[in-house]
């Protein structure tokens, strides 16, 4: 296993190791594109079931110990057995990884998204109140912007968990960049030291992409007042 | 065909391995390796029990395994087998998948463990699967055994049981589409979903061989995790799954293996592999007691002692035991 061996696997298509068969190089691109798409849909459906859940659940001031509790169980099941008891069920291809992957992004939203708007200031929601917001308008426009940076933070844990963890879905039907890393036989040890690089800077790149969105998500006011409060002290 | 050969000894007696015992192993070429069950009529009697020699008692040997069923049983039953013929033993038998082995054995953690032929030849000598199309057991024992020889790593002579890939399909299916062999799917494969592991996609010796060599189209292939090669086919999602020989789930879930008759998967005949130094010194009981237990090793037997694991859930150091015990190796002293 060599470092420029897995850069050049990345970079150019060989025969593979078994033989009969290309690999590596552009034959990497509908690996990519079957990661990604994983990783978008997993993320997009995790992100409309936990955010408005954990943002009514925020408001309302209850079930801490419900969000935190699935969280946490959460965070302890293994996707790999989630895919193995879905089988039963749901056979295995795109819908099984799917669904594991969409229980593994939940739990950080979840969390993320209560307590961003449990931290939103009370005195704000109440002069909200007092202004006549209805409790939509006020999880919308007081408690949803107010807490966007640490519900993206939350997205933003999610979707590297995720790409990580999509590469266990050639075990379950679904090819993707963890074939590679699987099949060695095939790829040979370039190809899943290649796979694992790909897989890391895709994640990495994910990161930078929503620490981005993150400090964009802050909202005018608050930067404001942070930028006075720095420069009084 | 020698699949019915197989199932017919099966049936006949799982536990009477001494019967299906395949004979003489030569020392060279391990030539009636593969024709097990034909053979016994025709060569010496009952397998012999285990000498033990005081002599032996001076040479220590750690014996190694790869970390999966059938090879702690053929770690546990070799181990077992040289503790009785007096040599001092122990054993490693967790050792990874066959690079780890390897390494273990060339740095001397280990001093021998059992190793498929197929396995070697396409991993570590990486041959090509398109030059093993064809190949039989022996043939692939020469090779292994000269490649090895270079390395000073000894060979020897393989077991009767190749544990290599199978076309599975459920009982249900065979009868219904009328298949015995690979070639039967013929103009039926188009309506059937294959399951494989994701290595078998790209490799001549599973998917790429069935649809060049058989010219065979599947409806579907569907990588999945090894593990679940025959849940998927007694649920139904797969029409037909690749097995390995020494599955014992093919016979309790009465599954059919389709003959290879255009012969695209290797064999996998597992030879113990010992560093030539250690062998030298090790005196002539160490291959004379390998050679001996291996008579037993047929695919039927293998599967049995497989069975007793991994669905019986007992221990591969109690079923080594008892395989060498039925088998006349080893007599009960208890």
């Amino acid at each position: 296993m060599n470092f420029g061996g897995a850069i050049d696997f990345i970079f150019h298509a060989r025969e593979s190791r078994a033989g009969g068969t290309e690999v590596g190089g552009s034959q990497l691109l509908p690996l990519i594109g079957h990661h990604l798409l994983l990783t978008g849909v997993s993320v997009a459906i995790a992100v409309a079931i936990a955010v408005p859940f954990a943002l009514w659940l925020g408001h309302i001031g209850k079930g801490e110990f419900l969000a935190t509790s699935i969280a946490n169980v959460g965070r302890a099941v293994p996707s790999l057995a989630l895919i193995a008891f879905f089988v039963a069920y749901l056979g295995v291809g795109f819908e099984n990884v799917t669904l594991a992957l969409v229980l593994l992004a939940i739990p950080p939203m979840l969390t993320n998204t209560y307590v961003g708007v449990r931290q939103v200031d009370r005195d704000t929601v109440d002069a909200a109140r007092g202004i006549g917001m209805s409790a939509l308008q006020i999880m919308r426009r007081v408690e949803l912007p107010l807490a966007a940076p640490l519900i993206i933070g939350g997205v933003r844990t999610s979707v590297v968990n995720v790409i990580a963890t999509a590469t266990i879905a050639p075990l379950a039907g679904y090819v993707t960049l963890g074939d590679p890393i699987i099949a060695g036989g095939v790829y040979g040890s370039d190809g899943q030291l290649g796979a694992a690089i790909l897989v890391a800077f895709i994640a990495i790149c994910a990161e930078a992409l929503f620490a981005l969105l993150q400090r964009a998500a802050v909202p005018r006011g608050i930067r404001i007042s942070h930028q006075l409060s720095g420069g009084t002290s | 065909m020698r699949r019915t050969t197989l199932a017919a000894v099966m049936a006949a007696a799982a536990l009477a391995i001494v019967g299906a015992g395949c004979g003489s192993d030569d020392d060279d070429d391990g030539a009636t390796a593969t024709q097990a069950p034909t053979a016994a009529a025709t060569t010496e009697a009952a397998p012999g029990q285990i000498q033990e020699n005081p002599e032996n008692e001076k040479v220590h040997v750690t014996v190694g395994s790869k970390n999966f069923t059938e090879q702690k049983i053929l770690g546990e039953i070799y181990a077992q087998a040289l503790d009785a013929a007096g040599y001092e033993v122990d054993t490693e038998l967790n050792l990874g998948d066959e690079k780890t082995a390897l390494k273990a054995l060339e740095d001397g953690q280990i001093d021998a463990y059992p190793e498929y032929t197929g396995t070697a030849l396409l991993s570590f000598f990486n041959v090509p699967t398109d030059e093993l199309e064809g190949i039989d057991s022996e043939q692939a024992f020469d090779l292994v055994k000269t490649d090895f020889a270079k390395d000073g790593i000894a060979a020897l002579p393989p077991t009767p049981f190749t544990n290599s890939n199978e076309v599975a399909v459920s009982g249900e299916t065979a009868q219904k589409l009328g298949l015995k062999s690979i070639s039967d799917l013929e103009g039926q494969s188009q309506d059937l979903t294959l399951y494989g592991t994701p290595e078998c996609r790209q490799r001549r010796d599973c998917l790429l061989g069935l649809q060049e060599t058989y010219g065979l189209k599947f409806k579907k292939f569907v990588p999945v995790d090894p593990a679940l090669r025959h849940e998927v086919l007694e649920k139904g999602q797969a029409d037909v799954s690749i097995v390995y020989t020494t599955d014992p789930q093919i016979k309790r879930n009465g599954e059919v293996l389709l003959s290879d008759d255009k012969h695209i998967f290797p064999p996998y005949n597992s030879t113990f592999l010992v560093k030539q130094s250690f062998l030298d010194q090790a005196g002539p009981d160490f291959q004379k007691t390998i050679e001996l237990v291996n008579q037993g090793l047929t695919a039927p037997a293998i599967q049995e002692l497989i069975a007793r694991v991994d669905l019986d859930k007992q221990e591969p150091e109690d079923v080594a035991e008892q395989y060498l015990q039925e088998s006349g190796y080893v007599v009960d002293d208890d």
